[in-house]
């Protein structure tokens, strides 16, 4: 489990607070870093027929533009700018954790957790600020008769704050064990000698899934984060 | 699990919020606006381009419109033309027609009289033929001398019965 270990560099301490700067937080900016150049190279040509970089530049935009107006619609549009941050942190964060001795930010729930909390208060805080106490009538869907009520709505409730937990223990629980998985694999490969080349076979298998797993997560975080925000600008089921 | 270290905790979100407010920032002001910026221009530049196509097209089309129009009044001119001249040609091939008709008949008139004129003429002269004729006859046959009018009136009656001349 030491790959897990968020390796401080050093001991800094504000006002109370723990800040040790560490390889968790050096690849949180690594991630920052990589997702602005990324954009910001690729766009400098500003070609009108874009080269394979640029495309895909423009295809990592449109795909969470796309996103947005087929969840959210119109109104989704001044979320963009987080919605897209959201998707970029994670998956390069995910992708750079899949390359050899490197961290993977998004394999604590400490950092999911954060995350999924952070959509979790920006979602309640506009479905109370655009609806104010008709916020609460998400809780009561529509057609249920009264007396099933007393049942509904206290699941309904539950449900929503459950949701931060289920948001960010489906990235977290993913990172780890895709990552575990790949280490148990890795240590058969040392200790089965020649007959090592199987497991070997299989990590090089596995990890291919686990690309697609990194991406597919950030997908489904942000995709989540999309019909939270649609919940609380619509107050639809 | 180093992920359940709770003393990890709070330095991880620290650098978590404040890189993820980097990175929003940075999106939001820098790397956002110019991705937008280029797929803005491309598609304003599609669409100048469309509307510049439409309007060559609507242009191409009152062209052939208006080719289409001189070319139907060409026609229609062309075709009056042709009907015109065939109208006046009608008129000429019928005054000529009748000229032709009445030259003829006039023609045909003259020759009719003087085909009468032809037969009255060779009448009167079988007449004075046949007298002549009737005469000698019959001083010859029979030695008898016929009187000029007695002749006259045999000659005449003969021609009346064997229905020639025009009395």
């Amino acid at each position: 489990m030491h790959q897990f270990v968020i390796g401080r560099l050093n001991d800094w301490q504000l006002a109370g607070f723990d800040i040790s700067f560490s390889k968790a937080a050096a690849f949180m900016f690594a991630a920052v870093v990589v997702a602005t150049l990324f954009l910001v190279l690729t766009t400098a040509r500003r070609a009108m027929v874009p080269g394979r970089w640029q495309s895909v530049a423009e295809l990592w935009y449109e795909f969470i533009a796309d996103m947005i107006k087929e969840t959210i619609g119109s109104e989704g549009r001044k979320y963009f700018p987080f919605v897209f941050s959201l998707f970029s942190f994670i998956v390069i964060c995910n992708l750079l954790g899949m390359l050899p001795y490197s961290y993977t930010v998004t394999s604590h729930i400490a950092v999911t957790i954060t995350l999924a909390l952070s959509v979790f208060v920006l979602t309640t805080f506009i479905g109370i600020t655009r609806h104010g106490t008709h916020f609460l009538s998400f809780f009561v869907p529509k057609g249920v008769p009264l007396v099933m009520l007393f049942l509904v709505v206290p699941i309904e409730v539950l449900s929503y704050f459950m949701r931060p937990i289920s948001h960010s223990v489906r990235l977290f629980a993913n990172m780890t064990a895709g990552h575990t998985m790949l280490k148990v694999f890795g240590g058969f490969v040392v200790q089965m000698g020649v007959f090592g080349v199987l497991p070997f076979a299989l990590i090089v298998a596995l990890t291919g899934l686990e690309v697609a797993i990194a991406v597919l997560q950030a997908y489904v975080f942000t995709i989540l984060t999309c019909l939270y925000l649609n919940d609380a600008i619509h107050l639809e089921h | 699990m180093p992920q359940f270290w709770m003393e990890d905790f709070a330095p991880q979100m620290v650098w978590l919020v404040i890189s993820f407010i980097a990175l929003y920032l940075l999106m939001a002001r820098v790397a956002l606006p110019r991705v937008a910026d280029v797929l803005e221009t491309r598609h304003g530049r599609i669409a100048d381009d469309l509307d510049q196509a439409a309007q060559l097209k609507a242009q191409a089309e009152s062209v052939i419109g208006e080719y289409e129009a001189a070319l139907a009044e060409a026609r229609s001119q062309a075709q009056a033309t042709i009907a015109q001249a065939g109208v006046e040609a009608a008129a000429a091939a019928e005054r000529r027609n009748a000229e032709v008709a009445g030259v003829l008949a006039a023609e045909a008139a003259a020759a009719a009289g003087r085909i009468a004129d032809a037969k009255t003429e060779a009448l009167a002269e079988l007449r004075g033929v046949a007298a002549e004729l009737a005469q000698a006859a019959a001083e010859r046959l029979i030695d008898a001398q016929v009187s000029q009018a007695d002749v006259d009136a045999a000659v005449d009656d003969a021609m009346r019965n064997n229905r020639i001349g025009g009395s």
